[in-house]
């Protein structure tokens, strides 16, 4: 496998899109995602989607398959969820490290299947998904006491600090640190990287980031300008920083347009499939969502395209062909002193 | 040789990234080369300031937040919160104040620098910060084991470091030792931790000189020469420092330590120090201290004619002199001996009036023509009062003081200007920008516009004032004649805002080509964005506060920065235009059959409702104004004033407390008078009547056999599990219960404030306008109490504090119709009907149903002990078309007055 960082500078990678929206497609049901293993487990664990790495391993390896056959060069692992602070909703804690373990091998295994049916292809890559826990450190949970914290430092450290050992051991070449609410969230997924890779000196993996803009004010939803969140960021040396999540691709290209301007390391973006209609679904079409990404690398913006909520392995596709042969945004030049 | 050859297409230039150190609140500070001084705020800091230290260990966090706002208020760029106290947990401490610190936007916008000696309180509050901090202070005191350990830690946490000139031998004193310690954590810091030059922030420490120790004498020079060289070899790196060690053995006396540190800056900055924990609002401007002051801190700062301790003692013989002068108080009258530009600038400043009569005549006769006084000494007083009042130097009150002596001033020359116009048969061509201001049709609510009027009259601008409900073709017309270049509307009560709608969509109608502005109690940026702009394409901007309208107005009136500005606003508007509507759909409803049946339980079968000592009404005229002044409730009168913070904590506040304090005791010296000479009468009318509700939403009262029924909306949103969908309809039995009905008034102000206005005194206007309402508040509060414990009598053994009071720790409520609880302002017909009329209440309603006079307050009375205050929220179509029918209302007619609850 060839270095990611050297990939970078020749061509624009394409990440994969939505695995909740191609997981509905199944229609699982409450057995279906217990499998043999949870069969008598005490609580309901339909919508655990992150268990399906252990319960329907196949259909989570056919998703991933079929997004690499769709174009995208990097493939999430199907653990956004899978820490124990999430898991604490199903009673999961304990199973937290393994899932990760079990989601990096499938996806390992997913692009071992399709090389060998498509030799000659280009580099495949794994991305360890760190999603932004179902808890803020930064948000009160209670309107009335504003100091109070529902989550701690240390507990969302550790919980990260094991999720990133099980990417890790599980094969992951990249971590991405995902739909950033929170800052400080994703600061204690930082600091777990930094402690994990320090406590075990292995050779630290490239780490990505991925912010999201929560609606015009331009602000995350813990209240952060976009330069104050890069800002807050960079300490963990990132490859590539990016957006992802809450806006379609029209609401997110100012956004874009402005970090692409600042950032001293690649950068990525993978929008929505527009923003939710009045039923809540998703319903921006692929050769839509594919003429904006286009017009993003054209302008120079970006090195890593994709999708988020509601989009497809056919979105992917066209992504994958619009911005095909444009060349990615050059890094900046970071001085070392001051002229 | 060809200008062209220089420019070189955008496309062939790649992005470059500066190596500026960049720190985070949730917004950016980038220290740039070209950014000034970087102040850090030090009050937060429980070994620097008591009031603070006290705070915090009363357990006060939510009062010691206030001292963290003034900070940013006056400037700080970033907070320094340190909790280092023997007494106190720190680590709790520090973890308690930042959470609370960072729900506050407006003072987590700046960055946070940790301050400890322990660094386990500085983890801890790296442990609660979002944003990029800085870390005060690591060092290498205990060695380069720990340094290292704690300095990564750091990195891992993301932040920036300050690190003290401090190693295994002490702190460094001398300029050889604070270079050589910073050169050396500086290669550990960037080579084996990994560190960016840029964000490491040298303190080579600040010491006291001038402590009678010859060795101490050179500590100024030590510093200032340490940067100067750190600068050279590391230029990437920041310099700090704590100023007031400096001036440590001048304490007490302040004129002095001021001095010392504003020279010690301007030598330590040209130096290269970047930062320094200083307050800011306490620094002399350079150039106005005393020239023989200056020397003598220069002689000392820079160890210059030092020898034997020379400087040393000529400073402290000074500050001698200076101590002794201030005890005698001597300097107060001086400003008389000045030219009379310098004296009218002073009065202005500090608002005197006592002589600008003869001032001012002294300068007219000085000057060629009388306008020359006004465009000349006059203006430019005026420019130093806006200028301090925009950099937060100066606060309302005092400018509206200023804007007194202005006014009295330029009465002083109106009559020589006429009088020249006349004999030159010229008309002068008016040079100031004129703004035409209005309180809208149907709305009587003028002070927040009077103070808008004084702001921006001492900025330079013509402003006509056309009072209390002007109707729109009224104020258009005006405008015309009178050449406005600006339209503000002003608004306090719901209906007034689709009256300013009307107004922008007549401006469009009729082709006017001047911006709009929007202020008022009821208005808001949201509203209008969505509402208003949309109507007008020449500019709609929403004010917020005296205060911005300067700003705003000057934007607007320069031909140069106008286009941009309100494109800027135009994008601003549509983008919340675009988010509101696209946030629409997100809140869930209840039908209003479902919202019915989810009503607030309340058992009807175990409550007796008191009888009332009587039924009907009863008025009051006459009211002993004595008594109702104990009820006043102080805070909203200082936030009229726009003087924000907890009354009377605001009294001893650090940054507006001395203000506050003249404006609390200018405003009981006029409430005396008032009491005294009874300039005011306060009327007012109470009824009790027995009631019941339909189990829904409607409360029918018997008055002399007769029914009259009140309609009431309930919230439609869809609440969590065991909320109620709340009506107030739903306090009222619907067996057998009573209901309430009050209204006050304070009549009589126009008098005294068409004196006030002939007197040119907008500081009196405003101030017996703002305490006219707080008497109607007052009033308001003392029949409640009186209906709780005498009247209707239901709580007869009620023993509360005025505190209390205000805090609302009654049982029942008096909710008002128009408000969140009951929006309809129409219910007041039905209210004012039932109180007997204009004639027994001394109150007119006008088209909008805003009341006259302004300072009126009216309500009902709900007894029930789960009676509470709430707001009804959005209502759905089908209440909407269900009220409409219960009121008799055509759909639209109701859609018009129920317009602030629906979509």
């Amino acid at each position: 496998m060839s270095d990611i960082r050297k990939e970078l500078e020749q061509r624009i990678l394409v990440i994969d899109g939505a695995m909740g929206t191609m997981i509905q497609r199944h229609k699982l049901t409450e057995a279906d995602y217990r499998g043999e293993r949870f069969k008598d487990w005490p609580s309901d664990l339909k919508g655990n989607n992150d268990l399906l790495c252990l319960t329907q391993p196949d259909i989570i390896k056919g998703i991933h398959k079929q997004y690499l056959e769709a174009g995208a060069d990097i493939i999430e692992t199907n653990t956004f969820n899978a820490q124990r602070v999430s898991m604490a909703d199903y009673h999961m804690e304990a199973i937290a490290y393994e899932i990760n373990v079990a989601a990096a091998k499938i996806a390992k295994t997913a692009i071992t299947e399709f090389k060998a049916a498509h030799p000659g292809s280009s580099s495949k890559y794994v991305a360890g998904a760190i999603g932004p826990m179902n808890k803020t450190l930064s948000l009160s949970p209670d309107v009335n006491n504003p100091g109070f914290r529902g989550l701690l430092f240390d507990e969302a450290m550790n919980a990260y600090y094991e999720q990133v050992k099980g990417l890790v051991e599980g094969g992951a070449d990249l971590l991405l640190i995902e739909t950033i609410f929170d800052t400080l969230n994703a600061k204690a997924a930082i600091f777990a990287i930094k402690k994990y890779f320090h406590d075990t000196g292995k050779p630290e993996l490239p780490v990505s980031i991925s912010g999201t803009i929560t609606d015009a004010s331009g602000r995350t939803l813990s209240g952060q300008t976009l330069e104050a969140f890069y800002i807050s960021v960079m300490h963990a040396n990132p490859l590539s920083v990016g957006l992802n999540c809450a806006l379609g691709a029209r609401e997110m290209r100012p956004h874009i347009e402005e970090l692409s301007q600042m950032a001293g390391c690649f950068v990525s973006a993978y929008p929505n499939a527009g923003l939710p209609n009045a039923m809540g679904e998703y319903d921006e079409h692929p050769e839509d969502t594919g003429h904006y990404l286009e017009e993003w690398a054209k302008e120079g913006f970006v090195n890593i395209v994709g999708g988020c909520c509601g989009t497809t392995p056919d979105h992917i596709r066209h992504i994958a062909e619009h911005v095909k042969g444009i060349k990615p945004r050059k890094l900046p030049e970071v001085e070392v002193q001051l002229s | 040789m060809c200008l062209w050859a220089f420019v070189v297409p955008p496309t062939t230039m790649s992005t470059v990234i500066k190596p500026y150190s960049r720190f985070a609140g949730l917004e950016p500070l980038v220290v740039r080369p070209e950014t000034n001084f970087v102040n850090i705020g030090e009050r937060t800091n429980v070994t620097g300031s008591k009031k603070f230290a006290r705070l915090i260990r009363e357990n006060k966090y939510e009062e010691a937040l206030s001292v963290a706002r003034q900070q940013v208020e006056n400037g700080a760029q970033i907070i320094d919160v340190n909790m280092d106290d023997a007494l106190l947990d720190g680590v709790h401490a520090m973890t308690t104040f930042l959470n609370l610190l960072q729900s506050e936007p407006d003072i987590a916008k700046i960055p946070v620098m940790i301050d400890s000696s322990k660094f386990e309180i500085i983890e801890a509050g790296l442990k609660c910060v979002q944003g990029k901090c800085i870390v005060n202070s690591i060092s290498l005191k205990e060695g380069e084991a720990k340094f290292i350990e704690h300095a990564q830690i750091c990195r891992m946490f993301g932040a920036a470091v300050v690190v003290m000139a401090f190693d295994e031998a002490g702190q460094a004193d001398t300029k050889q030792r604070k270079v050589d310690i910073c050169h050396r954590a500086y290669k550990i810091l960037t080579q084996q931790v990994g560190f960016d030059p840029q964000d490491i922030i040298f303190d080579p420490n600040i010491f006291a000189v001038a402590t009678g120790l010859e060795e101490h004498n050179n500590y100024g020079v030590d510093f200032i020469e340490a940067t100067k060289e750190i600068k050279q070899l590391m230029p990437l790196v920041k310099i700090s420092g704590g100023v007031s060690n400096l001036s440590f053995s001048f304490r007490g006396n302040d004129h002095v330590r001021e001095a010392m540190h504003s020279v010690f800056l301007f030598y330590a900055i040209k130096a290269g120090m970047d930062m320094g924990i200083v307050n800011a609002g306490q620094l002399v401007v350079y150039d106005e201290i005393e020239p023989q002051l200056r020397h003598l801190c220069e002689d000392v700062i820079l160890n210059r004619n030092n020898d034997n301790n020379e400087a040393t003692e000529k400073l402290i013989a000074f500050a001698e002199t200076v101590k002794a002068k201030g005890k005698a108080e001597v300097k107060d009258e001086a400003w008389r001996h000045a030219s009379v530009e310098e004296r009218l600038k002073h009065a202005l400043v500090n608002g005197i009036t006592d002589y600008i009569e003869a001032d001012t005549e002294e300068a007219r006769q000085k000057y060629p023509r009388p306008l020359d006084v006004i465009e000349g000494p006059l203006m430019a007083g005026m420019n130093v009062v806006g200028d301090l009042f925009g950099s937060g130097k100066m606060f309302l009150p005092q400018v509206v003081k200023s804007a007194r002596v202005m006014k009295k001033s330029v009465a002083v020359l109106t009559p020589f200007i006429e009088q020249e116009k006349a004999e030159r048969q010229s008309t002068e061509a008016a040079g100031a920008a004129k703004i035409l201001l209005a309180t809208v049709k149907g709305d009587v609510h003028d002070i927040g516009k009077n103070i808008v009027g004084v702001v921006l009259g001492c900025n330079g601008y013509e402003i006509k004032d056309l009072g209390v409900m002007v109707p729109a073709d009224k104020i258009l017309d005006e405008a015309e004649k009178f050449g406005a270049d600006i339209i503000g509307l002003s608004g306090l009560i719901t209906p007034s805002l689709d009256e300013m709608v009307h107004v922008a969509h007549e401006m469009k109608r009729r082709g006017m080509k001047q911006p709009l502005l929007i202020g008022g109690a009821t208005t808001s940026r949201m509203h209008t964005a969505v509402k208003i702009a949309p109507q007008y394409d020449n500019g709609v901007v929403y004010v917020l506060d005296a205060s911005r309208s300067v700003t705003v107005a000057g934007s607007l009136l320069n031909k140069e920065s106008k286009t941009g500005f309100l494109d800027n606003i135009q994008t601003e508007y549509k983008k919340l235009k675009e988010d509101f509507e696209n946030k629409r759909p997100v809140k869930e409803y209840l039908s209003y059959a479902d919202a019915q049946q989810n009503k607030t339980n309340i058992d009807w079968s175990s409550y007796a409702s008191v009888a009332p000592s009587f039924t009907g009404t009863r008025q009051f005229d006459q009211y002993d104004l004595g008594e109702i002044r104990k009820y006043i409730d102080w805070q909203p009168f200082f936030i009229a004033w726009e003087l924000h913070g907890k009354f009377p904590a605001i009294l001893s506040d650090e940054v507006v407390g001395a203000e506050a304090t003249k404006l609390y005791n200018d405003a009981n010296a006029l409430l005396d008078k008032i009491v005294t000479e009874k300039w005011l009468n306060a009327r007012a009318a109470v009824g009790y009547w027995p009631a019941k509700s339909n189990g829904k939403d409607s409360v029918s009262v018997t008055v002399k056999n007769q029914s009259i029924q009140l309609e009431f909306l309930r919230q439609q949103i869809k609440k969590a599990e065991g909320q109620p969908n709340t009506s107030l309809a739903d306090f009222i039995s619907p067996a057998a219960d009573h209901i309430g009905a009050f209204s006050v008034t304070i009549q009589g102000i126009d008098k005294y404030i068409k004196e006030f206005e002939a007197a040119h005194d907008d500081y009196s206007k405003i101030m017996l306008q703002a305490l006219a309402d707080r008497l109607a508040e007052a009033f308001a509060e003392l029949l409640h109490e009186r209906t709780r414990k005498e009247f209707w009598g239901y709580a007869k053994d009620e023993q509360l504090s005025n505190e209390d009071l205000i805090r609302e720790k009654y049982q029942g409520i008096r909710p008002a119709p128009g408000y969140p609880a009951c929006p309809d302002h129409t219910e007041k017909y039905k209210l004012f009907s039932l109180l007997g009329g204009e004639e027994a209440t001394g109150i007119h309603l006008t088209e909008s149903l805003a009341m006259y006079p302004a300072s009126s307050v009216c309500g009902w009375y709900f007894a029930h002990p789960q009676s509470k205050y709430f707001g009804v929220g959005k209502i759905e179509k089908d209440q909407l078309e269900d009220y409409a029918s219960r009121k008799g209302m055509s759909i639209e007619e109701a859609t018009k007055w129920l317009r602030p609850v629906l979509d």
